[in-house]
C-alpha cells in the first residue's frame, strides 16, 4: 500500500512552467509518476511537457481528478498556493520551497485546520525533498534510484542524510515502503508523529526509521506518540551531538533553544519509549537489519 | 536577523508602546547633548550590542550628571561586551542609547515567540521581570504565564487584559498594561519578528507602564517584504566569516576543532561531524555548500575552509542526488585548479554516477585521500591530523 502517494496517485505541479518545476516533473515522470498536468496562473490552456497547463488548482482538480501535488512556486507565493491547494481538495501537498516566512506558515497551518480531518490535506514540508513510495511513485526532488522497494517506514527531516540512510538500506538488501521528507523548518505541515501514525496503519510497511535532529519539540512528541501509539518497531537516529547550543545549523529549525531540544536528550528520550537507536549515522542501515532480523527471528 | 535596543524601542513606539525618552549617540559629545536634552537629574547608558544580558558584562551604566554621561560613554565605547549571548570573543560596542532614569516599582517580563508545540505565537509572562526568562523558569516557574494566540484571529484585548491581571496589577495600569501587550503583538506581526523580549516591562512610580528593555528578531525569510527593515541590519554585531559565507551563498558556522568540512545538506553536515567526534576529531566548522556544488561554489568554501588557522585536515562528504558526482568531481578539480591548499584533503563522494565522479578524480593531478563511507571519511580524516601532529 505505501502511505500518502501510491501508483494510482494522479499528480499536478505547482509552478510547473517554472524552470525548476520543469526539471523536476521531467524527473519524476521519467520514474514513473503519474503526472497529469500543473498549474501557473496565466498561463492555463496551454501544454507543457505534453501535460495540461491550468490557471487554478480547483480547475486542475476537475479536469483531472488530481489528488496530490508538489509545490516549486517561490517563498513570497508558496503559503497562498498551499492554501489553494487545500481549498481545491487536494489531499497530499508536498512544498518543497525553502524561506517560507515563518508568520506564513502559521496561518497555513489555521487555514488547513478548517476543513474535517478526513478531508484535510496532509501537507509535507516545506523545505524538504519529498515523499517517495519506491518503485510506485516519487513527488519530491530525490534521486529515485537510491530506493529499493520494501518494507521500513522512513520519516526524516533531512534530504541528503535521508539520502544517505536509504543508499545504507539499499546495499544491505533492504527496502522502503515510503520515505518522507518533512522539512527543516521549525514549523511543518506534518510532523513525525502524523506520519507514524499512517505508518502504523499501513499493512506494507514492518519498521519504521526516523531520523530526526537537534531543535524543537518533534521528536520527544513522536516519542511519546509511539509509545501509547505504535506497535511496529521504531529506530532513530539523531543528527547533531556536535552542535553547539544557540547556533543554527544550516536548516532553519535546528536549533537548541530550548530543555530537550539537544541530539543528546533527544536520545534519552527516545530510548526511554523503547526506540532502537542508531549510534552514529553509518550504522543507521545496520540497525535497521538487525532490528528486521529480530522480528524474523 | 538581529537589532539594537534602540531600534526596537522605536518599533514598538510606532505602536503606541511606552518607551522612556532617549537618544542613540556614538560619541561623548552627542552623549552629553542627548542627556542635556532629557533634562532631569538620572540617566541610563546602555552600550548597544545584540545580546542580553549587558547589565552584568558591565554594559548599562546609571549616571547622575551630564559629565558620568560623558564619562560612561567613553568608557563604553569600542569595548568588547562579553554575555552568555556573545560566546567567549563578545561583541564590540560602536553606539550607546542615553535614556531618561524611570522610577520602578515593579518589573515584569513579557516576551513573544512562535511555540513550536503549538505551532502559534504564544505570549509570555511573569510576575518576575528583570531576571533572563531561564533564571525565571528555574527559580519562580509558577510565575510563568503562556497565552496562546489564535492565528485566524490575532491576539484578544480581552487576552491582553488577563495577563496584566495576572501579573498583579490595579486601577488604570490595567489597561495601559494591556494596550501594551497589544501594541508588542502588533510590532511583532507587522515587522514579522520570530522573537520579541521587553525584560523588563515596568510599573512606574506614577502608575505608569514602559518598555525598560527590548530585543527583537525579524524573520530573514520576511526581509523580501519589509525592506524598510533592512536598514536596521548592522554588520559589525556579526562574525565576519559568517557573514561573508552568507553573502558567497553559503551556510557556515565556525566551531573550534582542527577538521574542515565541505558538505551537501544539513543533515548529513550534523551527521558528518557526529562522526568525526566519534572517531576522536573534533569538526571546526559547519558548512553546507547546498545542491548546486559548482567550481565557483567550491572555491568560495576552500577559500572560507583553508583560510581558518585551526583547520588542519579538510573534509569533504557529497552525497549527490540530482546533482552528479561527477559534475562535482569536476567541480573540485576546477577549483583546485584556482586555489591552493595546504592542508590533507580527505574526499568521500556518493550517490548518482559515484564511479564516473571517483574516475575523474583519480585521473585528475591532485592530492587527496580517498574515503567510501561517512565512518571510512572521518576517520581518515582524524587519522590524517594525527599524522600530521606526529610529524
Amino acid at each position: 500500500m505505501a502511505i500518502l502517494i501510491t501508483k494510482e496517485s494522479k499528480i499536478i505541479i505547482q509552478g510547473f512552467t517554472g524552470k525548476i518545476g520543469t526539471f523536476h516533473a521531467e524527473e519524476m515522470m521519467e520514474y514513473g509518476t503519474n503526472v497529469v498536468g500543473g498549474v501557473t496562473p496565466g498561463k492555463g490552456g496551454q501544454k507543457h511537457l505534453d501535460r495540461p497547463v491550468f490557471n487554478t488548482v480547483r480547475e486542475a482538480v476537475e479536469e483531472t481528478g488530481a489528488d496530490a501535488s508538489i509545490l516549486f512556486v517561490p517563498p513570497a507565493f508558496a503559503a497562498d498556493s498551499a492554501m489553494e491547494a487545500a481549498d481545491a481538495g487536494i489531499k497530499t501537498l508536498v512544498a518543497i520551497t525553502d524561506g517560507i516566512p515563518t508568520h506564513d506558515m502559521t496561518k497555513v497551518k489555521r487555514y488547513l485546520k478548517r476543513y474535517e480531518p478526513e478531508d484535510r490535506m496532509t501537507m509535507v514540508g516545506p523545505n524538504c525533498a519529498g515523499v517517495i513510495s519506491p518503485g510506485k511513485c516519487m513527488l519530491g526532488i530525490m534521486p529515485g534510484h537510491i530506493y529499493k522497494e520494501g518494507n521500513v517506514g522512513v520519516i526524516g527531516r533531512s534530504g541528503t542524510l535521508g539520502y544517505e540512510a536509504a543508499q545504507q538500506m539499499k546495499d544491505l538488501g533492504i527496502g522502503i515502503s515510503t520515505s518522507v521528507g518533512i522539512g527543516g523548518d521549525p514549523i511543518n505541515g506534518s510532523a513525525f508523529k502524523d506520519h507514524l501514525a499512517k505508518f502504523e496503519k499501513d499493512d506494507e510497511t514492518k519498521v519504521i526509521l526516523m531520523i530526526g535532529e537537534i531543535g524543537g519539540p518533534q521528536e520527544a512528541e513522536a516519542a511519546e506518540y509511539a509509545k501509547a501509539n505504535v506497535s511496529k518497531p521504531v529506530v532513530a537516529y539523531i543528527a547533531g551531538l556536535t552542535a553547539p547550543k544557540g547556533k543554527r545549523m544550516g536548516h532553519a529549525g535546528a536549533i537548541v533553544s530550548a530543555g530537550g531540544e539537544s541530539a543528546a536528550e533527544k536520545v534519552e528520550i527516545l530510548k526511554a519509549a523503547g526506540i532502537t537507536i542508531a549510534k552514529n549515522p553509518s550504522v543507521i542501515g545496520e540497525t535497521i537489519a538487525s532490528v528486521i532480523k529480530s522480528i524474523n527471528g | 536577523m538581529n537589532i539594537h535596543e534602540y531600534q526596537a524601542k522605536q518599533i514598538l513606539s510606532k505602536f503606541n508602546v511606552p518607551i522612556p525618552k532617549g537618544f542613540v549617540a556614538d560619541s561623548a559629545e552627542a552623549a552629553q547633548s542627548s542627556a542635556n536634552e532629557l533634562g532631569g537629574d538620572l540617566w541610563v547608558v546602555k552600550a548597544q550590542i545584540h545580546s542580553g544580558a549587558r547589565g552584568k558584562a558591565g554594559g548599562i551604566i546609571v549616571c547622575k550628571n551630564e559629565q558620568d554621561v560623558s564619562d560612561a560613554t567613553n568608557k563604553l565605547l569600542g569595548k568588547t561586551l562579553v554575555t552568555h549571548q556573545t560566546g567567549p570573543e563578545g561583541k564590540t560596542v560602536h553606539k550607546v542609547y542615553i535614556e531618561e532614569g524611570t522610577d520602578i516599582k515593579k518589573e515584569f517580563y513579557l516576551g513573544l515567540v512562535f511555540d513550536r508545540s503549538s505551532e502559534s505565537i504564544m505570549v509570555i509572562t511573569s510576575s518576575e521581570g528583570g531576571m533572563s526568562i531561564e533564571e525565571i523558569a528555574e527559580e519562580k516557574p509558577e510565575s510563568i504565564v503562556k497565552t496562546k494566540v489564535e492565528a485566524a484571529v490575532g491576539l484578544q484585548a480581552f487576552q491582553a487584559r488577563e495577563i496584566a491581571f495576572g501579573l498583579g496589577l490595579e486601577g488604570k495600569a490595567i489597561n495601559r498594561c494591556a494596550q501594551a501587550i497589544l501594541g508588542t503583538y502588533q510590532a511583532f506581526c507587522s515587522s514579522e519578528a520570530t522573537m520579541a523580549e521587553i525584560n523588563p516591562l515596568v510599573l512606574t512610580g506614577d502608575n505608569q507602564i514602559l518598555a525598560l528593555d527590548c530585543k527583537m528578531t525579524i524573520d530573514d525569510n520576511a526581509l523580501f517584504r519589509n525592506s524598510n527593515l533592512l536598514e536596521l541590519k548592522d554588520k559589525t554585531q556579526e562574525d565576519p566569516k559568517e557573514t561573508y559565507a552568507a553573502e558567497q551563498g553559503l551556510n557556515y558556522i565556525p566551531l573550534d576543532g582542527a577538521i574542515g568540512n565541505i558538505i551537501n545538506g544539513a543533515g548529513l553536515a550534523m551527521a558528518s561531524m557526529d562522526m568525526i567526534q566519534l572517531a576522536g576529531g573534533q569538526p571546526a566548522n559547519f558548512l553546507d555548500v547546498g545542491g548546486g556544488a559548482t567550481p565557483e561554489k567550491f572555491v568560495k568554501a576552500f577559500k572560507l575552509i583553508s583560510g581558518d588557522t585551526n583547520v588542519k585536515v579538510i573534509l569533504i562528504n557529497i552525497f549527490a542526488g540530482i546533482n552528479r558526482c561527477d559534475w562535482v568531481a569536476q567541480g573540485i578539480v576546477d577549483a583546485l585548479a584556482q586555489i591552493n591548499i595546504e592542508q590533507p584533503l580527505v574526499i568521500r563522494l556518493a550517490g548518482t554516477n559515484v564511479d564516473e565522479g571517483i574516475k575523474i578524480l583519480k585521473d585528475s593531478k591532485i592530492e587527496y585521500i580517498e574515503a567510501s563511507t561517512l565512518e571510512d571519511a572521518a576517520n581518515k580524516a582524524v587519522k590524517a591530523q594525527k599524522d600530521l601532529e606526529n610529524k
